[in-house]
């Protein structure tokens, strides 16, 4: 019989809200923030840090949460997927999506959202390829990309215009 | 197995003190490939010692002589020093290639290196900027070149126990530059081919008077080729020089030939690389100093 887990207290905040948890010493975030927090949003692809699909904040820095272990976020602050929309109202990376048809099955598209938003904290006037470059992790099977540097390219426009 | 234990010390000797008491322990920098050997069964530690909690290990420090990478400092934070980029090109441009944005944000050089993959961006930009490793154990510290840390595909020169701190790089002056080329099948997110790093010195007159040339993804690990920086100090960086440094190269290089080319095609290859890159650092000097 395996010797059973000792489970970990994790003080951490997510989405702007203090937050616990426990988890295993060995569990990851991504697994965490869906089984324990029930925050489903984040998807997981691959699991080994090439698809992107559970990007999430950790303190401010864009990372797979599949290559994170829960404990280590303890005393940081995490932001996913479901903190970016304010009540009913999209960010604009999320409307530009919807309006230039960047997504189809919809599994890469938090891990987008997350990192594009990101990415437009960081540089407010991307060029394409500094768009295309910083979402080279952000894997999608569907769309062929273009779409999706084309919305945010486009968000990146409309949150320089509500910033001016 | 699974990790039974994860501990986060603040202290390089609590570090020390949570490693020493089990053998399987492993230490956890930014974890992008530690997490996916565990995923992957090539890795099983009982113990995960994180060491992001350290000040040291994730402290970028730089003096009148020196600038020092804590072993845990990701890569993002490096490339967004105010002077880092500008001092290193060549290393910048080595750990902008590594992964994604998302591994940028967790990766580090300290454990870019300790991996000891042979094709690793990082390692022939820091050997040729002469890093030394910081490297703490329980007989005390040491300090190793870091052509000499990597022994081999996946192994690096690390006792038991022992940490690897910080890397330490002399401070260039500003008539020194480096540049880090690779060649991948695809833009991003993939693993190099070849690799080619060199840092080169020039006077006032434009001659070379110091340059180390280093190579990768062409041999078990990383290599520093002394005879390719030697056939450049001297002269003008001129094509007799260039081509002695690609002879040398091509010369050190013993790749192995597998799905990413066959050994002929990287051994022609790196030669290209180190004359390019050899291009890039000087033009890097000139730019500056017209």
């Amino acid at each position: 019989m395996n010797k059973p887990l000792n489970k970990m207290a994790v003080q951490t905040t997510v989405n702007g809200e203090s937050t616990a948890f426990l988890c295993s010493p060995g569990q990851v975030l991504s697994d965490v923030l869906r089984d324990e927090l029930e925050l489903i949003g984040t998807k997981i692809g691959c699991n080994t840090g090439d698809c992107g699909a559970c990007s999430v904040l950790v303190n401010d820095r864009l990372v797979c949460s599949c290559l994170v272990l829960a404990a280590e976020v303890e005393g940081q602050t995490v932001q996913t997927i479901e903190g970016i929309a304010k009540g009913g109202e999209l960010h604009p990376v999320q409307q530009k999506l919807l309006e230039h048809g960047g997504l189809q099955c919809g599994i890469c598209t938090p891990g987008i959202v997350v990192a594009a938003k990101a990415l437009l904290e960081h540089n407010p006037n991307p060029t394409e390829e500094q768009a295309r470059y910083w979402l080279a992790g952000n894997l999608c099977r569907c769309t062929g990309y273009d779409k999706i540097i084309r919305a945010v390219l486009d968000a990146a426009k409309t949150l320089r215009e509500e910033a001016a | 197995m699974a990790v039974q234990e994860f501990l986060s010390p603040t202290s390089l000797s609590e570090a020390q003190a949570a490693f020493d008491e089990n053998a399987a322990s492993s230490w956890l920098a930014g974890g992008t490939d530690l997490l996916v050997g565990i995923r992957l069964g090539a890795r099983d530690p009982a113990r995960v010692v994180d060491l992001k909690q350290i000040p040291e290990l994730t402290a970028i420090e730089i003096d009148d002589a020196s600038v020092r990478i804590g072993a845990a400092a990701s890569a993002f934070d490096v490339l967004q020093n105010s002077a880092v980029p500008t001092l290193f090109p060549g290393l910048a441009e080595a750990l902008d290639l590594i992964g994604s944005t998302q591994i940028q944000g967790r990766c580090s050089a300290g454990g870019n290196l300790c991996n000891a993959s042979p094709a690793a961006d990082s390692i022939p930009a820091l050997i040729a900027n002469a890093a030394q490793c910081r490297i703490l154990g329980p007989d005390g510290e040491r300090m190793l070149p870091v052509e000499d840390f990597v022994v081999g595909p996946n192994q690096n020169a690390l006792a038991p126990g022992e940490l690897l701190v910080e890397l330490l790089l002399p401070r260039p002056s500003g008539v020194t530059s480096d540049a880090y080329l690779r060649l991948t099948p695809r833009t991003e997110m993939d693993i190099a081919v070849a690799g080619a790093s060199v840092s080169i010195t020039l006077d006032d007159s434009r001659v070379c008077t110091a340059a180390r040339v280093a190579i990768g993804a062409v041999a078990p690990a990383a290599l520093l080729v002394e005879a390719a920086g030697d056939a450049l100090v001297g002269s003008q960086l001129d094509q007799v020089a260039i081509d002695a440094a690609v002879a040398a190269v091509r010369a050190a290089a013993k790749p192995i030939s597998d799905k990413r080319g066959t050994a002929e095609y990287r051994t022609h290859v790196v030669g290209v690389l180190v004359s390019r890159a050899i291009a890039r650092a000087q033009a890097r000097i000139t730019e500056t100093r017209p």
